[in-house]
């Protein structure tokens, strides 16, 4: 029983599947995330898979300030996300809105609708920082299934400049 | 001693034991080439089987009634036809045991397509019956020279036995029809130019979009395995017979692997080509290879 704990805990760490979710962005953060895919980022080799249903999911990628229009979708795609998961908040504008605080058709930040599990800040963020993200969140999902209780769920994920030029 | 062979060859080698391992493997080789050629690092070792351990704890979205049965029902004939081809492959020459012959195989390798068809109508989702659709009009276009070419093999040796086919010697008839054997395999495990019943960009996963938690996982294995049974089966027929068999094993292993680097560089370097350019490809250019493989075999057996 506790080797399978274990084994259960590897794989969760070791095969996040995401569903990248789009509630209003302006494509910044988008393309970023489409970037951390490609050969030069290359998030598989951390088992990073961009899924085409959110049913395959594990981690929810959501990107843009939620809109009026797109809020009951990003409920429903939250809902269609089977167990356990996490929430990836990509962006500055699901954190706070961004430049788009006080629009009348602006229902966000994402946290007022869905339970963020990891922030990554940026407008857009690097790449790296998106990648960071994920792997973040997929520890989340292995401590989860250790302890439920124990695991932080608020993380802020960033990469400086300093980093990335060393 | 019959029953124990037999049970041997579906429990250990081919079947369980070695096929299960085999197909993570598969998966992960064919996911890794790809990395490798697109100048990726590729997923880490033994990825597919972290994604099987992973996907069977996840949750299942609730479905009651006779269709939520059937949506739990489908992989799992999927995966249980999928490793009973593969215990059928004739890998290891037999004394006694259970000999299956080359049909009951091919009626084993059509039943998880036909699964998939079937599951995906059943999802009542709307990519899931596209996805379903097309893999029903691909079925319909690769088997019919897929069947030919098995036939002529069939025919050229006189048996529709395993066993007599793996020991028979080799002649270049054999080798036109594993030819068209090989043209179908990319159709038959939805690799690149004919990955159309899981096109992504278009119908996310086709038949498999509603499916999660363990029925994926068994989906996934039951691919793998697919992999396993038709590189297989095309492997254990193209590899003569020798004196020893650990080397008819390792040469098998070894054609084999070559021939899953093969289709990765095919799935690699080509894009999805349309529906009707598939099929017009299949009935048109390669149905040439299949008759030419069956008539130039039924002339050797008149001849002879």
């Amino acid at each position: 029983m506790k080797l399978w704990k274990r084994l259960l805990c590897t794989a969760r760490r070791r095969s996040p599947w995401i569903f990248h979710m789009n509630s209003g962005s302006c494509n910044g953060c988008d393309i970023e995330l489409i970037a951390a895919l490609t050969p030069r980022y290359d998030a598989e080799q951390l088992g990073v898979l961009l899924q085409g249903s959110p049913r395959h999911a594990d981690i929810l990628c959501v990107t843009g300030p939620v809109t009026h229009t797109s809020a009951p979708a990003v409920h429903t795609v939250y809902e269609q996300v089977c167990g356990p998961k996490a929430v990836v908040a990509i962006g500055s504008c699901p954190a706070s809105t961004n430049v788009f605080i006080d629009s009348r058709v602006i229902v966000g930040p994402l946290s007022k609708h869905l339970p963020v599990d990891v922030f990554v800040p940026g407008c857009p963020p690097r790449p790296d920082a998106i990648v960071r993200g994920i792997a973040t969140a997929a520890n989340l999902l292995a401590e989860r299934s250790d302890h439920p209780a124990k695991a932080d769920p608020l993380a802020v994920c960033s990469v400086n400049a300093e980093e990335v030029k060393s | 001693m019959n029953l124990l062979i037999a049970l041997a060859r579906f429990l250990i080698f081919p079947g369980l034991l070695f096929a299960v391992p085999a197909a993570w493997m598969v998966l992960w080789l064919e996911r890794k080439a790809v990395a490798l050629l697109q100048q990726r690092i590729g997923p880490p070792f033994g990825q597919p089987f972290f994604d099987f351990i992973k996907l069977l704890a996840k949750d299942t979205p609730p479905r009651s009634g006779v269709n939520g049965m059937l949506m739990r029902t489908w992989p799992l004939i999927a995966v249980a036809a999928s490793l009973g081809a593969v215990g059928l492959l004739p890998v290891l020459p037999t004394h006694g045991g259970f000999e299956g012959d080359l049909i009951l195989l091919l009626a084993l390798m059509e039943l998880p397509a036909i699964c998939l068809i079937i599951a995906g109508f059943s999802s009542r989702s709307l990519f899931g019956e596209i996805g379903s659709a097309r893999e029903a009009v691909l079925l319909v276009s690769y088997n019919l020279v897929f069947l030919m070419a098995v036939v002529s093999i069939a025919v050229a040796q006189h048996s529709f036995r395993l066993e007599a086919l793996a020991a028979a010697p080799l002649n270049a008839w054999r080798y036109l029809g594993l030819l068209a054997i090989l043209l179908c395999l990319p159709a038959k495990l939805h690799v690149n130019p004919f990955s159309l019943p899981n096109a992504e960009q278009e119908i996310y996963s086709g038949p498999m979009t509603e499916y999660a938690g363990f029925e994926l996982a068994l989906w996934q294995l039951s691919h793998g395995l697919e992999w396993i049974a038709g590189v297989g089966l095309v492997a254990a027929l193209a590899v003569p017979a020798s004196a020893y068999v650990w080397l008819d094993v390792v040469s098998i292993l070894f054609v084999g692997f070559i021939l899953v680097l093969a289709l990765s560089l095919i799935a690699a370097a080509t894009a999805r080509l349309a529906i009707d350019t598939t099929v017009r490809f299949y009935w048109q250019c390669t149905l040439v290879f299949a008759v030419a493989a069956i008539s130039s075999a039924l002339f050797m057996r008149l001849r002879s």
